[in-house]
């Protein structure tokens, strides 16, 4: 491994000064092979780098950087009285990725989200795997996701995911492996369409240069895909995107995907539910509802049926829904097939219900509920990294290596006192690539979150949200945390 | 339309109006008080206040005023609470305004809130200049991208209904304030003054076309209420609102021909056949009162139809 890193630095800094921080070690890194010569699919990139000068490329991120802030692209972070909006951070450089790998990812991510959608109608209907055994019956039924109300529901063309946001790391070896299927609100889809239309703006050159498959058409894949929820009867359906409003942090993104689609962006208050059906409070008076692409979470879509004291939904929404008279994107009850601990379980569920292996496989995970796995765990909590099965965001997590004895004894306890709410996996080496870091390309470690949309058919637009942990050495990739995005090509 | 998206685009406007409006003012005023001496320069900023309809804030030097006008968010009507207002409106209905219109008054906003008084107080036409460029823009924005349906006809209501009530405030205050002194020399306090309430209302070149630059009063209060052709004018304000709510009535044609555009159907027709010796020789300030009362009138009947009807009476229908 010494030797690999001499490799790369030897090679900078002959040919180019900015890479001489660059680190190659035993992690994938998406630019370089482990000897230190570019990929093929880099290497008009990484020529094009060694010509631009460091000023340059640092004006093009100001360039970007203005066009993200102009464009009211951010977030909000809270602390002091007036909330500061951040921009999101953007690296400049483009994570690549080939048709051919491109291929794989898109035929194991249609299996998977397929197999999912059968999960999730099963569980709620006769609950075949839970009868056969498959997959654990206290493990759902503990669930906190797991939405008892479901029970028995029909619903149109039987998907209860439409929208979904998988991540994905990319191991040592090369291979692409699923770390999360984000099944209930998945966000961040904005930020893969601004990246894209930032980058065409400050690189038109080497855009073109490549052969890059376009994303723009995600608006109308995803009203084509709500528009198939509709109820039957109604074949003009009138659709909206239900956010929990201007304060939430991907309230940005709410609005950018209603006017991408053309609909009406609309928050609880505007909502009525008269007699089981679902009206917007208009100039025009009171108009009638059929699809809701709601970005609220499931507690708070009606207070009648779930958590009593939410003021982001609307009361009745649920009983409308039960009798068929509006579609909800996605179904309530969905996050039963995300929770950390059923992912354990995922490939024997694609095995269950289409008899095929997994083409994407998972990573692999703990159970502590289990006593053997716990006890395993416990002795190596330094090595492995912990989550907390409900939480998202990258909260609620141990990363061993880089954790305290005293978070690690902290842990130990919160596992001890309740096991079905923890997992355990190895820490991963996620793979690298480059970013444009004060003035400098380095390499920080990414992931890759592709968006799946379920309706009439699978559709999964060619590209993701590649984010990165802008920290050097940090594993972290989520914006809360201190992380970033670059823009994602993959080749025709 | 949605009720709530109508709401803040009518806000918006009226904000972005009002933002406008007080960046002239304080432009204006404080080119005119460099060379006045300092009784002169308390009264116009008691007329500055007064028209803006704001007590006068204890221990109120210019600088201090200027302060509280444009920076001080405890005061809702201060410029930079103003324009963070409306673009806090304009936040929320993001998807209904064209992207261009979003990035201006954003930029407008970032660029407003990165000054504070001391950056400004020696150059304040380099920092008021701009923001009404800004607003300018963003009008301008607004006609020529944005379709002129229905989002656009609550943005001239509000637009319109904020120029009223400024416009007249202003007149009333000048006039309560100026009439005191009969006497107008070219050159004098007065005149100046004068001068600088057709330049608060941008209207001292079309006056001049109008009247040529021979400055009366009454020929300002014609101007600025009556005439029929000055976007700036309080008649001008009455017909676009009544042909906005004629319009709006049109596109939502379910409901029945409210209020609202009775009401303003009966403020332009004041407006019409008004003319301007009755008005000074009865008394402008009950008249500029009794125009303050219509247009509210007219803004209470929007609300009522558009935004905040009973959810009983839209199911009759």
């Amino acid at each position: 491994m010494e030797q690999q890193i001499s490799s790369i630095t030897e090679l900078s800094k002959s040919q180019a000064p900015s890479f001489a921080n660059y680190e190659l070690d035993a992690a994938y890194d998406e630019m370089f092979e482990h000897d230190g010569t570019a990929r093929a699919q880099y290497r008009p990139l990484f020529n094009r780098l060694q010509e631009l000068a460091p000023s340059e490329l640092k004006q093009r991120q100001q360039t970007a950087d203005i066009a993200f802030l102009n464009q009211g692209i951010t977030f909000t972070v809270y602390g002091n009285n007036e909330g500061t909006e951040r921009i999101f951070p953007y690296d400049l450089l483009p994570r690549i990725i080939t048709a051919e790998e491109w291929t794989k990812l898109e035929k194991g991510l249609a299996q998977r989200i397929t197999a999912l959608n059968l999960f999730l109608k099963d569980i709620y209907h006769e609950g075949r795997i839970l009868n056969d055994g498959v997959v654990p019956r206290d493990l759902v039924y503990s669930c906190k996701h797991y939405r008892r109300e479901m029970r028995g529901i029909r619903i149109r063309r039987d998907i209860y995911v439409s929208v979904v946001g998988t991540d994905l790391v990319r191991l040592n070896d090369g291979e692409f492996a699923i770390l999360e299927d984000n099944l209930r609100v998945p966000s961040g889809v904005s930020y893969m369409l601004a990246n894209r239309q930032v980058m065409k703006r400050v690189f038109p050159g080497m855009f073109s240069s490549y052969n890059v498959q376009p994303i723009d058409h995600y608006g109308q894949a995803l009203l084509s895909t709500l528009r198939a929820l509709a109820p039957p009867n109604r074949p003009d359906p009138t659709i909206v995107l239900l956010t929990p409003g201007v304060f939430n942090s991907a309230y940005y993104e709410h609005t950018f995907l209603a006017r991408q689609m053309g609909i009406e962006l609309v928050e609880g208050r505007d909502l009525i539910v008269h007699d089981n059906i679902v009206y917007m409070r208009t100039t025009g008076g009171l108009r009638r509802v059929d699809v809701i692409y709601r970005r609220v979470d499931d507690d708070f879509i009606d207070p009648l049926t779930f958590r009593p004291g939410s003021i982001l939904g609307a009361p009745g929404l649920f009983n409308a829904y039960r009798a068929g008279n509006v579609a909800l994107a996605n179904a309530p009850g969905t996050g039963v097939a995300d929770d950390k601990a059923l992912y354990a379980f995922v490939p024997a569920i694609i095995k269950y219900y289409l008899d095929e292996d997994p083409i994407l496989p998972n990573v692999e995970t703990y159970l502590l509920s289990d006593d053997k796995q716990r006890r395993h765990v416990l002795a190596n909590l330094d090595k492995l990294v912990v989550k907390a099965v409900g939480e998202s965001g990258g909260y609620g997590m141990l990363i061993g290596p880089h954790s305290t004895a005293q978070e690690r004894e902290v842990f130990k306890q919160l596992i001890e006192s309740d096991p079905r709410n923890y997992i355990a996996q190895p820490t991963l080496a996620l793979s690298r690539a480059p970013c444009f870091i004060d003035g400098r390309v380095e390499a920080r470690h990414v992931d890759l979150r592709p968006y799946i949309l379920y309706g009439e058919n699978i559709t999964i637009v060619p590209g993701g949200l590649t984010r990165v942990a802008l920290r050097r050495g940090s594993l972290v990739v989520n914006s809360s945390q201190g992380g970033g995005s670059k823009d994602t090509w993959v080749l025709s | 339309m949605l009720s709530r998206v109508a709401d803040s685009l009518y806000w918006m406007s009226r904000y972005l109006e009002r933002a406008e409006h007080t960046a002239r003012l304080l432009d204006l005023t404080l080119n005119l008080t460099l060379d006045q001496d300092a009784s002169v320069e308390v009264e116009r900023w008691q007329m500055v206040l007064d028209s803006l309809r704001l007590p006068k804030p204890e221990a109120a030097d210019a600088y201090q005023l200027t302060q509280y006008l444009t920076f001080d968010l405890r005061n809702k009507d201060s410029l930079v609470a103003c324009i963070s207002a409306a673009r806090e409106n304009a936040g929320q209905i993001r998807e209904q305004i064209s992207s261009e219109m979003w990035e201006h008054l954003n930029q407008l906003y970032l660029m407003v809130r990165r000054a504070n008084i001391e950056t400004i107080y020696n150059q304040p036409h380099g920092y008021f200049g701009p923001i009404k460029e800004g607003s300018h823009l963003i009008q301008g924005i607004t006609d020529s991208i944005m379709s002129h349906g229905e989002g656009w006809h609550f943005i001239q209501l509000g637009r319109y209904i904020e120029r009223v009530g400024l416009t007249t405030s202003l007149l009333d205050a000048h006039f309560k304030s100026m009439l005191k002194s009969d006497k107008l020399t070219a050159g004098g306090q007065d005149y100046i003054s004068w001068v600088a309430l057709l330049k608060s209302c941008t209207s001292f070149e079309s006056y001049c076309q109008t009247y040529t630059a021979d400055i009366r009063p009454e020929r300002i209060a014609e101007f600025l209420l009556l005439n029929a052709e000055s976007p700036r004018s309080v008649r001008f304000a009455a017909k676009t609102i009544q042909t906005s709510l004629e319009t709006l009535s049109r596109i939502n044609s379910k409901l029945k021909p409210g209020r609202a555009q009775r009401y303003a159907g009966r403020f332009r027709a004041t407006l019409d056949y008004a003319q301007v010796d009755e008005i000074m020789a009865d008394n402008i300030h009950n008249y500029l009162e009794n125009i303050q009362r219509q247009c509210g009138q007219i803004h209470t009947a929007v609300h009522q139809q558009y935004i905040a009807y009973s959810v009983e009476s839209a199911l009759a229908h």
